[in-house]
């Protein structure tokens, strides 16, 4: 592509004809480029897939997928191991739900803030800082989590230990906080400034016009940056496996420790010897997580289209 | 969704800057390693070059480091790769062919032994030093020794409050490694499961409130925290932040603390082999590095590092 560009003017005197069809041969191979691009995804995906079946669902010839999914205990290294992840699967969903629920009102309302209440001076000040704030690595994240969370949700709680699920939401909120500010900052900004001004002629306070135009007409952006910080949350492995705590009971409550399903992958998969029994139970525990992902998107590409709907009307 | 793009791109090209500055660095150490005699000192007889790697147990992991620092600084063509995510980690690597030397706190199971058959790999056991596993608590904690059966019962959730063993009226917090370790696989049969006891028991497993930690850094940090903590470490990783308890092996024995001397005269109940796992014999730069590991030079640094070395 560079070299077409580069060639393309020192020909130009000859002919403005090849120049053209150069030109047209260019835009074929960069659609070529791009529809490969697009292809390579879905591969990639396919291919996740098609592993993630072929490792994990051998574990189900030894423990019924039923007793898989509703099992309690989970000793791998036992023997006979036992393989039972309804602990990790409510504790992922609890940490997630609790993150979520943290995340969204505080990430939409700054989001809101930023786009239509704060002077242009302090949102071009204040979006690369929240933005930075999505790079730290998750290690870091669980650093801070057990020297400086941990403490202080033990004592807030009178808990016998800080390391819990409670204190593993609220790392991980704050680490889906700054994908979900940033990216629904753009869609509220991309609203069009005459939905503003057409509520604002009718009367209209700034709150009811935030409220009520701006978050209903980028609601698709809004939906979207809470998806990928949702996305964020159920997959996050670091900061749970770290300050989580990492214990094997059903969780009763957010505050005891817990292990999701990311850490019991990870804290899993080394000792696993390929193709062994444990690798292929490490394997349905990553399929499983996979299904969870998908069914979360897919409801809310439903809830999406349902609201897009009513907007319309 | 552009212009977040484009902000993103300075930090991003800055990290692959770094990136690359850090891949260049790193090719550039290893191709000093595996050429041999280019910077061989013209004195010496033929040196060591080539490199290899240690995965295993977290446990040995300060003491391999500290050998592998002083191994390559003796042979400055040699270079050695030593981490420690666990035992198991470890002995799934020999397995799978991943690792020249599998550094293991417990013996290979017969099944591992099975599986390494199965992928034509021989695993050759070599003692290198040996272990007292300390039970730690928090200093202010009261209690300083505990028989096995109560340490059992404390591992499954048998006994939940501190005042069972003559502490405060406080729950305890259980902390142990999680299932990559082999100091979890060793405490799991020789505490939990009584092994070596009457009251042996091989169907006790882990109680499910026990927390199960990714490294024993953080359990030794929790424990100084926390004043109702209890896990268990190597003798290397006993801080002054953190009380080593005696144990007992029955309730009319004499408690003994861990250390180096108990452990060696076996009155320590706990003691275990530290161990280095090849695939076959050693041989060759691998060997040599082994037998500096058992030489008297190599055993000082054992003592250094806070573990036991062989008896002599």
């Amino acid at each position: 592509m560079v070299q077409e560009n580069t060639t393309a003017p020192a020909t130009a005197a000859g002919s403005n004809q090849g120049l053209r069809r150069r030109l047209r041969l260019g835009e074929k191979v960069i659609e070529g480029w791009i529809l490969l691009a697009g292809l390579l995804a879905i591969v990639v995906l396919l291919g996740i897939i098609f592993i993630l079946l072929k490792e994990g669902l051998p574990v189900f010839a030894h423990t019924p997928p039923w007793e898989f999914l509703f099992g309690t205990k989970w000793y791998p290294v036992s023997d006979p191991p036992t393989f039972g992840i309804a602990p990790f699967f409510v504790s992922t969903l609890m940490i997630t739900l609790i993150s979520t629920v943290i995340s969204v009102p505080i990430g939409v309302a700054t989001a809101a803030y930023l786009a239509e209440v704060a002077p242009v001076k302090v949102r071009e000040a204040v979006k690369p800082i929240i933005e930075i704030l999505a790079g730290i690595p998750s290690v870091m994240m669980g650093f801070i989590g057990l020297a400086l969370l941990s403490p202080f949700v033990q004592s807030l709680f009178n808990l016998p230990t800080g390391l819990c699920g409670l204190t593993a939401a609220i790392m991980l909120s704050m680490m889906s906080l700054p994908i979900i500010v940033s990216v629904s900052e753009d869609a509220m900004h991309a609203v069009p400034y005459e939905f503003k001004e057409a509520s604002y002629a009718l009367g209209a306070t700034r709150w009811e016009t935030i409220w009520h135009v701006c978050i209903p007409a980028a609601l698709s952006g809004i939906a979207a940056a809470i998806m990928l910080g949702v996305g964020r949350a159920i997959g996050e492995t670091m900061t749970v496996l770290m300050v989580a705590g990492g214990a094997l009971a059903v969780p009763a409550s957010p505050t005891d420790p817990m292990t999701t399903m990311t850490a019991a992958i990870a804290s899993g998969i080394g000792n696993a010897v390929r193709g062994g029994l444990q690798y292929q139970a490490i394997f349905a525990v990553g399929l499983i997580l996979f299904i969870l992902t998908l069914a979360v998107n897919i409801f809310a590409e439903r809830v999406l289209e349902r609201q897009k709907r009513k907007f319309a009307r | 969704m552009l212009k977040y793009i484009k902000r993103g791109i300075l930090p991003l090209v800055l990290v692959l800057v770094v990136a690359v500055a850090f891949v260049g660095c790193s090719s550039e150490t290893t191709t000093n390693a595996t050429q041999p005699g280019t910077t061989t000192p013209a004195n010496t007889t033929p040196a060591l070059s080539g490199s290899f790697k240690i995965i295993g147990s977290n446990t040995v992991t300060p003491l391999s480091a500290v050998w592998a620092e002083a191994f390559m600084k003796a042979n400055s063509d040699v270079s050695i790769a030593v981490s420690g995510p666990g035992s198991g980690v470890g002995i799934a690597s020999l397995i799978d062919g991943t690792t020249d030397i599998c550094q293991a706190s417990r013996a290979i199971k017969s099944s591992e032994i099975d599986q390494a058959h199965a992928n034509g790999v021989d695993p050759y056991e070599i003692q290198v030093a040996s272990d007292a596993l300390s039970v730690i608590v928090n200093p202010s904690n009261p209690v300083s020794e505990l028989t096995i059966a109560q340490l059992s019962a404390i591992y499954t959730n048998q006994i939940t409050n501190w005042k069972e063993v003559g502490g405060n009226d406080a729950p305890i917090v259980v902390m142990a490694r999680d299932t990559n370790s082999g100091t979890h696989v060793f405490f799991k049969e020789h505490v939990v499961q009584m092994d070596g006891l009457s009251t042996k028991d091989t169907s006790l497993e882990y109680g499910d409130k026990v927390l199960f930690l990714p490294s024993t850094e953080e359990g030794v940090s929790q424990v100084a925290s926390n004043p109702n903590g209890i896990f268990y470490a190597g003798l290397g990783y006993v801080n002054e932040t953190v009380k080593a308890i005696g144990v007992k092996k029955t309730a009319d024995d004499i408690a003994v603390q861990p250390s180096v001397e108990t452990a060696l005269n076996g009155t320590y109940p706990v003691s275990r082999p530290l161990l280095y796992y090849t695939d076959g014999a050693p041989t060759g730069l691998i060997k040599s590095y082994i037998d500096y590991c058992l030489s008297a030079e190599g055993q000082e640094e054992v003592v250094a590092s806070g573990f036991v070395p062989l008896a002599q």
